[in-house]
């Protein structure tokens, strides 16, 4: 990847957007604005800006509960993020998601799905469909390491390889599920062999590094629309807070989680750009006031968006056209 | 109007389906190569191919999950899960994504998926093969929930499903693929919903659905040697139920026996009770009272399976005694 400046000033404020995004929602958490369970993303920033600079609109993602970072980088809005969050009509599932169920039709972006490993059947059938229509564009499931366990990893990564269907399936792997460490739940813990054995081409990457993931899902996606199979890419990641904010963070070291913030997103492609002289060129006061712009609109927005009328609690039931 | 056994009548309807919208497909175990466990999709491969006659792995939680995914994204798939007892592999696709991704989203994504299944005891399949759990699918809000009795019915159903913007789940008795009746391919079927008066009378009201209709009406002869006259209601749907021509029923005989395959405790045939008494107690002359599957998983032994379901007799005998308490 040849990385301009623009490219470069891009990367960077993404990634810095969901960090500072992220972090007020701790402080509208705390101040009880945002209820529920609410799972952060900081530290695996680089992943969602990596991938979504792959894809193209016309690709659909479906991604887990911890899914901020992919919807805000997809383009579902700060401000509906916000507003979801807050419970509000505004909101991108009209505020009956919340953190965990965030959705976006305009964006193709199915989910935010708070069932483990639920999403990755969904992503066989959206896959299926596309095939079936001779359509030539990619659905991306991206789940985290627990999800390999579930049955349904192992179903929908044999359907996909069987079917040769046009998925790109995304680990995420921070190595933790919730305070569960890998190594105490897999007996193969690099999870990109799994993907092998049901004959998917698949690559583990770094997952601290923006430029390798962008690659990776770059020459991905590419292989996925030539051969109409699915590619798997392990994403070695890390996250830098508590599981969710009702986790103490009793299983894991500080010593550890010091060390790999020291190789953090951001760190790692501060370092990159000084290497490449471009860091010079990054204007980051600028960045980081256009970022704070965004993020207040988006507070001001969910602050002053409705609450859905009480009458309209049975909508979305059942469709409105429904014939039942 | 030509004699049809209920399996042609449902092979008719997804032929007719797949042949006139190219989204229709079909999924599940054993539907292709086999020909369909119950031989409902014999002779459908060979005229669809395979593209479009999915024959699937032991994935009933991936290939149902699946079959979502390809409705949110312009399909219009028929899932086949080969037994009820199966679609437990699969709940969490059916409860948690099938069923609720229109009200998350907001309104965003709906999923015109289809389920069918087969369901019932009676064939001596013991517990794991036997059971009738449609009243616990229709537990759920954003399912709909279509019980086929009749050779219609079973035509009419899949139609009307494949057409509705929501999950539709269809459940056949695999005792009724055999049973014969009169098909018209050109009937205008009775929507999602309704339920329908199978036969009139005055002084009992049977409440039932899929098989049963078909006990309750043999029971229904023998009351109407006793003097008894007893209308009999196909419910079709379980949900939506249609509480009007319940109520309205009840208003005539004032009287209510629910025959349900389901076990008894928190079954079916509790919330239509809990319905009759919300909405019209005052019409009630006697206590309701029901027939229900005997609370055990389904027995082997025929003569204890055929005790434990819900039989012609036992619901002359219920009958009987509600008549007779006024
Ligand atoms: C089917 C299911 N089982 C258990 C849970 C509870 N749970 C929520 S998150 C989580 C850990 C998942 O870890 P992982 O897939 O690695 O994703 P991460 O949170 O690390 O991003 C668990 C066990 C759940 N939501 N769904």
């Amino acid at each position: 990847m040849n990385l301009t400046i623009e490219k470069a000033k891009e990367f960077y404020s993404k990634m810095l957007l969901i960090r500072r995004f992220e972090e007020k929602c701790i402080e509208l958490y705390s101040a009880q604005k945002i209820r529920g369970f609410l799972h952060l993303y900081i530290g695996e920033e680089a992943v969602a800006v990596g991938l979504m600079d792959a894809l193209s609109e016309d690709d659909a993602i479906l991604a887990t509960y911890r899914e901020h970072g992919h919807a805000l980088i997809r383009g579902v809005g700060a401000k509906s993020i916000m507003a979801e969050m807050y419970g509000k009509v505004d909101g991108c599932s009209r505020g009956r998601g919340g953190s965990m169920h965030l959705f976006d039709a305009k964006s193709r972006f199915y989910g935010g799905s708070a069932i483990v490993g639920g999403g990755l059947p969904l992503a066989v059938g959206m896959a299926l469909a596309d095939k079936m229509q001779n359509r030539k564009r990619v659905t991306v499931a991206i789940f985290g390491d627990g999800a390999v366990a579930e049955g349904e990893f192992h179903e929908s990564l044999n359907l996909a390889a069987l079917w040769e269907l046009p998925i790109l399936f995304v680990c995420e792997n921070n190595r933790y599920a919730m305070g569960t460490a890998l190594q105490y739940t897999e007996s193969q813990t690099d999870i990109y062999k799994k993907a092998e054995s049901y004959n998917i081409h698949a690559k583990q990457v770094d997952g601290m590094d923006v430029i390798e993931i962008a690659k990776a899902a770059a020459r991905a996606v590419e292989d996925i629309k030539d051969s109409s199979k699915p590619v798997f890419l392990e994403c070695l990641t890390y996250r830098f807070r508590a599981h969710s904010m009702f986790d103490a963070e009793l299983y894991r070291e500080k010593e550890e989680v010091k060390e790999w913030k020291e190789k953090g997103p951001l760190v790692v492609f501060e370092q990159k750009l000084k290497e490449l002289g471009l860091w010079s060129e990054l204007d980051i006061e600028a960045i980081e006031a256009e970022i704070k712009d965004t993020i207040d609109d988006a507070v001001t927005f969910a602050e002053n968006s409705e609450l859905e009328p009480l009458e309209d609690l049975e909508k979305f039931v059942y469709s409105e056209v429904s014939n039942g | 109007m030509a004699e049809t056994t209920y399996r042609e009548a449902v092979r008719a309807a997804i032929d007719d389906a797949m042949s006139a919208d190219e989204r229709v497909f079909l999924m599940g175990e054993d539907v292709g190569h086999y020909g369909g466990c119950y031989a409902v999709s014999m002779g459908l491969l060979e005229k669809f191919g395979e593209q479009r006659i999915i024959d699937t792995p032991l994935s009933e939680s991936t290939f149902t999950g699946a079959g979502i995914g390809a409705a949110l994204n312009g399909m219009r798939p028929i899932v086949e899960i080969m037994t009820v007892n199966f679609s437990l592999l699969a709940l969490d696709q059916i409860m948690n994504n099938a069923a609720t991704l229109l009200h998350m989203s907001g309104g965003q994504f709906n999923v015109p998926l289809v389920i069918r299944m087969a369901t019932g005891g009676g064939k001596q399949l013991g517990a794991q093969h036997s059971h009738s759990l449609e009243g616990w699918f229709a537990h759920i809000p954003g399912l709909k929930i279509l019980t086929p009795a009749t050779v219609q019915d079973a035509y009419d159903m899949v139609g009307l499903a494949l057409q509705d913007p929501d999950p539709v789940l269809i459940f056949e008795n695999a005792l009724l693929y055999n049973a014969k009746g009169e098909l018209d391919l050109d009937a205008i079927p009775l929507e999602i919903g309704k339920a329908k008066v199978e036969k009139e009378g005055k002084d009992v009201t049977i409440l039932t659905y899929g098989i049963s209709v078909f006990k309750a009406l043999e029971a229904a002869e023998s009351l109407a040697k006793e003097g008894i006259d007893a209308e009999v209601i196909d419910l079709r749907s379980l949900r939506p139920l249609d509480d009007e021509t319940i109520m309205a029923s009840i208003a005539k005989t004032h009287k209510v026996v629910i025959v349900d395959e389901g076990w008894k405790s928190g079954s079916l045939s509790a919330e239509i009770m809990a319905r009759i008494n919300e909405q019209a107690f005052y019409e009630l002359d006697a206590p309701m009272s029901r027939v229900c599957t005997a609370e055990v998983p389904l027995p082997y032994a025929k003569h204890l399976e055929d005790a434990a379901l819900p039989q012609a007799d036992k619901i002359v005998e219920a009958a009987i005694k509600t008549v007779g308490v006024s």
